[in-house]
């Protein structure tokens, strides 16, 4: 594949998961070797072996996940593997701090830089890894998924960084599989999909739309096409609920909420407001302070997860490969992975595997995961494809109510409409859902009602019609 | 072609990993050899003479091979639930304790009863001895290699207080020992003339029933699957701090066999020093054959024979003995780091047709991607 980027300029990298965009930045930035083809930087050809390479030449990127070291302040994780000594060899504190403070002028890049950055948030963190890349002279900036874990106002903060460096003639790599976010940001667009590039245009010769298209190869529908909510009793109740997390800090305070039969509550949020939390106390994770959880009448507050599960719960946990799927066991045996020990899939303790692989047969044709078959290992399935075991399983429980904790993350386009889909369906069957996620417009296009949380509150409920985005976005990010 | 891999990977870690992991230890073995200044080739004649060819030989490297075999089993499973049990041998003394109790103190029963009750009562003691850390890493967090290397020596001190002129030894011997058991629950010869007993069949059975164990019944599946992944295992409702002392427990009740057997069916008795470390060993035994029960049989006969060969080779060469923990040694570091398998292996390939199977693989990486 070619790919050619323009100083002056901010170019996306748009496509869907698994495209193949981030193993090509890592191969610009060293950390992976090409088999074969060649890079040329500034018009003359390069060998880029190793991270050091790339730095040298004036190469920064900024990973997903970040590289910070918490306990260390914002001027110290800048300057590390670059350190200013003093004749003794002890770093040189104040004109690291004077140098950092200059630099986050310069771009806007507001970050006080004596704080520790354990104690910064998500997106001051991001900052302080842009700040380390320019510190290291780097021209070329790549951002990986950059606004993955960013509210919309923190979004909007970043473009502007983005555009500020541009100004001043450095060159940005915007990866990405928003949509919205391109048309925003970039001067140019290369789409790829399965490794290969498949368009390279601009925000103004394109559109939304027709970036999807070529992301994904066919149309997706990008609304979610559903009918009113006829909301029943109540299926779920939390009172007054409150839940700590492992630090015994306070992260979820007094959230009462309701979801009825046949509707979609969303909970939208920045990550890390209390969401996982709440979360693992319903699901009989994590033991609440206080309050109550009510699941179809019966109290489940100090339940067991597998009393919880049995009293009519489905839940898809946001993290798949850690707690959604077992990767080395069989596609079969994770269909059945709460289920394995009863009837008809076990008789005394010996498992039925015609039983098994009949079911898991039954459940791969109706949620369409892609597999060579029930005895392939679930870990060998694309990440969509997982997640839509994970939604088959819980969904073919029939569940009173499905508890989705962010059930379309790192999901390809295709898996996301259909898993949407399913969770709709099952809504008008009467099912109720709730739907955690830090996608907002995940939530705001799937749910009926949805709650915003911040600081383990629940600040505001809204309607699905009263919900504005730009209001949401506020609430999210503590400002209203 | 993406199954081919798939295959050809399973046959590299069931097969050519373990056998190029033992020639390794062997030769690393021979140079030690060379370099004390004795001759290989005539210390490991003698190792092959003492577990095979000689007179009685090949009986007795069964006899070694049994307790190998359920201890093997017992520190496999115990990694099945992903559980490092280093505490084998403690569980295999306990085993001995409450299978010579058993076998000892009652008399008038038939052998048909007394035998498997005396085996079931090392299985408790084992599973007792287990199930301890299993409890201490599911309510506390305690790891249990830890706790079980702790346990170890607890069973070593208690057995040295119960025996050596303790409440449990003869009191018509000088040696410390307790007293012989009752005929009724020894376990049969298989030939005559040789120690080789009833135990070899139970062990050989014991392959299958944990197998079938493993992966034919929920309490296996709760145990792989706690094994693969606890997080998993939580959110599905299974109960991990359950599952984690059920399967020490199980582990543990297997080395209890493992050291009742050898009570009932090698000494007859139980003395001080009871074990030459069969336990520490066994975890050898399980990773050679890599947690699986099918292989845990070569891979014990393996260690009874070198185990039965080496008092032959020390006595013949005045090799000591001692050369076959530095076979072991080599084996589980081999068997722990694949990657210097492959190594070794893609250095003599390259010559032959290493630049195809590079090719190869590479193709298959960025179709991946």
């Amino acid at each position: 594949m070619d790919l050619t980027v323009e100083w002056g300029q901010v170019h996306a990298l748009l496509g869907e998961n698994g495209a193949g965009k981030s193993t090509l930045m890592n191969v610009v930035y060293g950390l992976v070797r090409p088999d074969s083809g060649e890079i040329s930087f500034d018009g003359r050809a390069v060998h880029i072996g190793s991270p050091q390479d790339a730095i040298k030449l004036g190469i920064g990127m900024v990973h997903q996940h970040f590289m910070l070291i918490p306990p260390l302040t914002v001027a110290e994780n800048v300057i590390l593997g670059n350190e200013i000594a003093t004749g003794l060899g002890v770093v040189d504190q104040r004109q690291a701090i004077s140098k950092v403070a200059e630099l986050s002028r310069k771009y806007g890049l507001e970050v006080d830089p004596s704080r520790r950055v354990e104690d910064l948030s998500v997106g001051v963190q991001q900052r302080v890894e842009i700040l380390k890349a320019l510190y290291r002279g780097a021209r070329l900036l790549i951002l990986d998924e950059p606004t993955a874990v960013l509210t919309p106002q923190e979004v909007r903060g970043l473009f502007d960084v983005v555009h500020a460096l541009v100004r001043d003639g450095a060159a940005v790599i915007f990866i990405t599989h928003k949509l919205a976010e391109v048309i925003e940001v970039a001067d140019q667009i290369t789409v790829m999909r399965r490794g290969k590039v498949v368009a390279t245009t601009s925000p103004k010769e394109s559109n939304q739309a027709e970036l999807a298209r070529l992301m994904v190869g066919r149309s997706v529908l990008l609304r979610v096409e559903k009918g009113e909510a006829k909301p029943g009793q109540v299926l779920l109740e939390l009172k007054d609920l409150s839940v700590q997390d492992d630090r015994h800090q306070v992260a979820v305070d007094g959230v009462s909420l309701e979801v009825r039969a046949g509707e979609i509550l969303g909970i939208a949020g920045v990550e890390g407001n209390g969401q996982n939390e709440l979360v693992e106390a319903i699901v009989g994770l994590r033991m609440p302070r206080a309050g109550a959880i009510l699941l179809g009448g019966r109290d489940i507050t100090h339940a067991s997860t597998h009393s919880t599960l049995e009293a009519g719960l489905g839940f898809i946990p946001a993290d798949r490969h850690r707690m959604g799927i077992v990767l080395e066991l069989p596609v079969s045996d994770n269909l059945v992975l709460s289920r394995f020990d009863r009837p008809p899939f076990a008789r005394w303790i010996v498992r039925t595997f015609d039983a098994v692989r009949e079911y898991a047969v039954k459940l791969i044709k109706a949620f369409d995961i892609r597999t060579q078959g029930p005895d392939q290992p679930a870990g060998s399935l694309s990440g969509g494809n997982q997640q839509k075991l994970v939604v088959a399983r819980e969904i073919g429980t029939q569940p009173k109510v499905l508890l989705a904790s962010q059930p379309t993350r790192g999901v390809d386009v295709g898996s996301i409409e259909f898993i949407h889909r399913r969770l709709v369906e099952e809504r008008d069957h009467g099912m109720g859902v709730l739907l955690v996620s830090s996608e907002l417009d995940e939530v705001l296009s799937l749910a009926d009602r949805v709650a915003v949380v911040y600081r383990g509150r629940v600040v505001a409920i809204f309607d699905q019609k009263e919900a504005d985005r730009d209001r949401i976005g506020l609430l999210m990010a503590g400002a209203a | 072609m993406k199954l081919d891999r798939a295959l050809r990977q399973r046959l590299f870690a069931a097969v050519v990993l373990p056998l190029v992991s033992v020639l390794c230890g062997f030769i690393v073995a021979g140079v030690a050899v060379v370099v004390t200044g004795s001759d290989p080739i005539e210390a490991f004649t003698a190792l092959f003479q003492g577990a095979f060819t000689n007179e009685r030989a090949f009986p007795e490297t069964l006899v070694a091979m049994v307790p190998y075999v359920f201890l093997g089993l017992a520190v496999a499973l115990g990694f099945r639930a992903g559980l490092f049990n280093i505490g084998a041998e403690g569980q295999f003394y306990l085993g001995a304790i409450f299978g010579v109790l058993a076998a000892a103190s009652l008399h008038g029963l038939p052998g048909i009863v007394h035998i498997p009750l005396a085996l079931a009562s090392g299985m408790l003691g084992g599973f007792i001895w287990a199930a301890v850390p299993g409890l201490l890493k599911a309510r506390f967090g305690a790891h249990e290699v830890i706790t079980t290397i702790m346990l170890n020596y607890v069973a070593f001190q208690l057995t040295d207080f119960l025996i050596n002129k303790g409440p449990m030894s003869d009191p018509h011997s000088s040696a410390p020992r307790t007293a012989f058991i009752d005929p009724a629950a020894q376990l049969p010869t298989l030939l005559a003339g040789s120690r080789l007993h009833l135990g070899l069949i139970l062990a050989v059975l014991a392959v299958p029933v944990v197998w079938f164990l493993i992966q034919r019944t929920t309490i296996g599946f709760r145990i792989r699957t706690v094994g693969f992944s606890q997080g998993a295992a939580r959110a599905a409702g299974i109960s991990v701090g359950w599952t984690l002392v059920l399967a020490m427990g199980i582990s543990g009740a297997l080395a209890g066999l493992a050291g009742a057997d050898e009570i009932l069916g090698v000494s007859h008795y139980m003395p001080a020093s009871f074990s030459v470390g069969y336990g520490f060993d066994s975890i050898a035994v399980a990773l050679l054959a890599r947690s699986n029960p099918w292989a845990i049989l070569p891979s014990a006969f393996l260690f009874g024979a070198m185990r039965n060969g080496a008092a032959f080779m020390q006595l013949q060469t005045q090799v000591s003995s001692d050369l076959i923990s530095i076979v072991q040694a080599i084996v589980i570091m081999f068997v722990a780091a694949p990657a210097m398998v492959r190594w070794i292996l893609r250095l003599r390939e390259v010559p032959v047709g290493g630049l195809q199977i590079t090719q190869r693989e590479t193709a298959g990486v960025s179709s991946e991607t």
